[in-house]
């Protein structure tokens, strides 16, 4: 026990938290701005023009379908190469934002497209605006349809933002990975840092297991 | 006013309305019958523009349904429609479900668009479930919540498209006695239906279906007890 004091001090807890807020900020960042463009993908989608469908479907397949690690490492480069370089932040999170959106666009389409067309015609029946009826009515019944895989999703972008640390950037992992270099406690530092990223999801599962709770309510 | 000319409807090569001549008056009920896949349907959507037409004019009041510059939202508001699936907004109450449209496409105030949601709840027997989330509302209660939902709009005529046909028996009849109440009232109504009693009882005129063509029209008394087309005569035996 005596040793382990002496090597990972509480400072090193600190810098772990450091990194873990570093990690939020990715995540918060990626899920806000993600969600946002996979809307509007998804909505591009959902708009049965097979052209759109087609083209905005092979770009996200790209983004979907390419590991992240992969697209990290060569975004990074690319934009060294092109002379536009930016902080790892950036860079990290701009690759993390169009990955999640990618993943958010099926989402948002799967949940358009369970709004039955009735209730739409219904909507606009009543003299609603394309947009009105969009906003009163798919966008309503269709976001809560959604709502659990894309809570799936933000949860998968909070892990999978561990893998900006493959671009330099000190978010919670690499930090631990800076810490066990160290000290060699491996163990414990996995252990914090595993609680530590509980921690983070641990508000968004809740959420969905309100929300299931309340479904069925 | 609805009056439609030689309007013809084709989906790809299947011509589903081969030029349909209709007038209903102010105050009239007609009631269209007609077998299955016979056009009765579409002949609705084509009137409230749901779907396009191919030739012909459809005209509510002397405005031109598929005129390129009509403003069919506007128009929308003097056609209630009643589906045969009553599609309840099931993210609202009933009282929601009838204040959105006078609240989003009125721009009524919110109190002043529960005030009229709760009117016409009232009007079809729903005032005692005007804060139930139409999950907790039978088939027949959520029939007459979508009618009261087109009433709010105050339509000057309403459509509806086998409002019936989707109830258990047993709730049938609550929602034909808000569909006769509203005859009794004034409203044009057009009304696709398959309850020949309603059709008979109701309806100023009766107008027989077949296969995209206005086969007969007339008065009930005369095209359901003295049906002069040989497939009419069929129909009804069938129907009972
Ligand atoms: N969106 C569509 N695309 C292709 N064909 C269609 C479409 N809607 C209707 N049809 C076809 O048009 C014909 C008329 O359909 P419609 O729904 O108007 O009949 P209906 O008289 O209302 O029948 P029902 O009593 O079964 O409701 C049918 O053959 C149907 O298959
Ligand atoms: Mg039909």
């Amino acid at each position: 026990m005596t040793q382990v004091f002496t090597t990972l001090q509480w400072s090193d807890l600190w810098f772990l938290l450091e990194g873990a807020w570093k990690t939020i900020q990715i995540s918060v960042v990626s899920i806000l701005i993600g969600t946002l463009l996979g809307m509007v993908f998804g909505w591009l989608m959902s708009l049965k023009n097979r052209a759109l469908t087609f083209g905005v479907m092979a770009v996200l397949d790209v983004f979907r379908s390419v590991p992240l690690l992969i697209q990290l490492i060569l975004f990074d480069s690319f934009i060294a190469i092109a002379g536009f370089p930016m902080p790892a932040f950036w860079s990290g999170t701009i690759v993390l934002i169009i990955y999640t959106a990618s993943l958010v666009a099926v989402v948002v389409q799967s949940g358009i497209e369970a709004v039955p067309v009735g209730l739409r015609n219904a909507a606009r029946c009543l003299g609603l605006s394309y947009w009105q009826e969009m906003r009163h009515v798919t966008a309503p019944v269709g976001l809560r349809t959604a709502f659990p895989s894309w809570l799936g999703v933000a949860l998968a972008t909070i892990k999978d933002s561990a893998l900006v640390s493959a671009i330099g950037y000190v978010e919670l992992l690499r930090a631990s990975q800076i810490l066990n270099t160290r000290t060699q406690e491996s163990v414990k530092i996995m252990l914090i840092v595993g609680l530590i990223y509980f921690a983070i999801s641990y508000p968004l599962s809740r959420m969905g297991a309100r929300y299931e709770q309340r479904q069925k309510s | 006013m609805i009056v439609l000319e030689n309007l013809r409807k084709s989906f790809g090569e299947l011509e589903v309305l081969k030029g349909i001549n209709l007038t209903v008056d102010n105050g009239e009920v007609v009631s269209l019958i007609g077998a299955s896949g016979s056009g009765k349907s579409t002949l609705l959507y084509c009137i409230n523009a749901l779907e396009s037409i191919h030739a012909g004019k459809v005209t509510v009041d002397g405005i031109d349904v598929h005129a390129k510059g009509t403003d069919i939202n506007k128009l929308r508001q003097k056609l209630g429609t009643v589906f045969q699936q009553w599609n309840s907004f099931p993210h609202l109450t009933a009282l929601e479900n009838v204040a959105l449209a006078p609240r989003v496409v009125t721009k009524k105030s919110r109190k002043e668009a529960q005030e009229i949601a709760e009117k016409q709840l009232v009007h079809v027997g729903l005032g005692d479930k005007l804060n139930h989330y139409p999950s907790q509302l039978s088939g027949g209660q959520q029939q007459r919540l979508a009618i009261a939902r087109a009433l709010a709009m105050e339509p000057k005529y309403m459509l509806f498209d086998e409002a019936t046909s989707a109830l258990d028996p047993e709730l049938v009849g609550e929602v034909l006695d808000i569909m006769r109440l509203l005859a009794s009232e004034g409203m044009t109504m057009i009304v696709v239906t398959h309850e020949m009693s309603f059709a008979r009882d109701v309806s100023d005129r009766v107008a027989f279906f077949k296969q995209g063509v206005l086969a007969e029209i007339g008065p009930p008394e005369q095209v359901m007890t003295n049906p002069q087309d040989p497939d009419l005569q069929r129909f009804l035996s069938t129907i009972g």
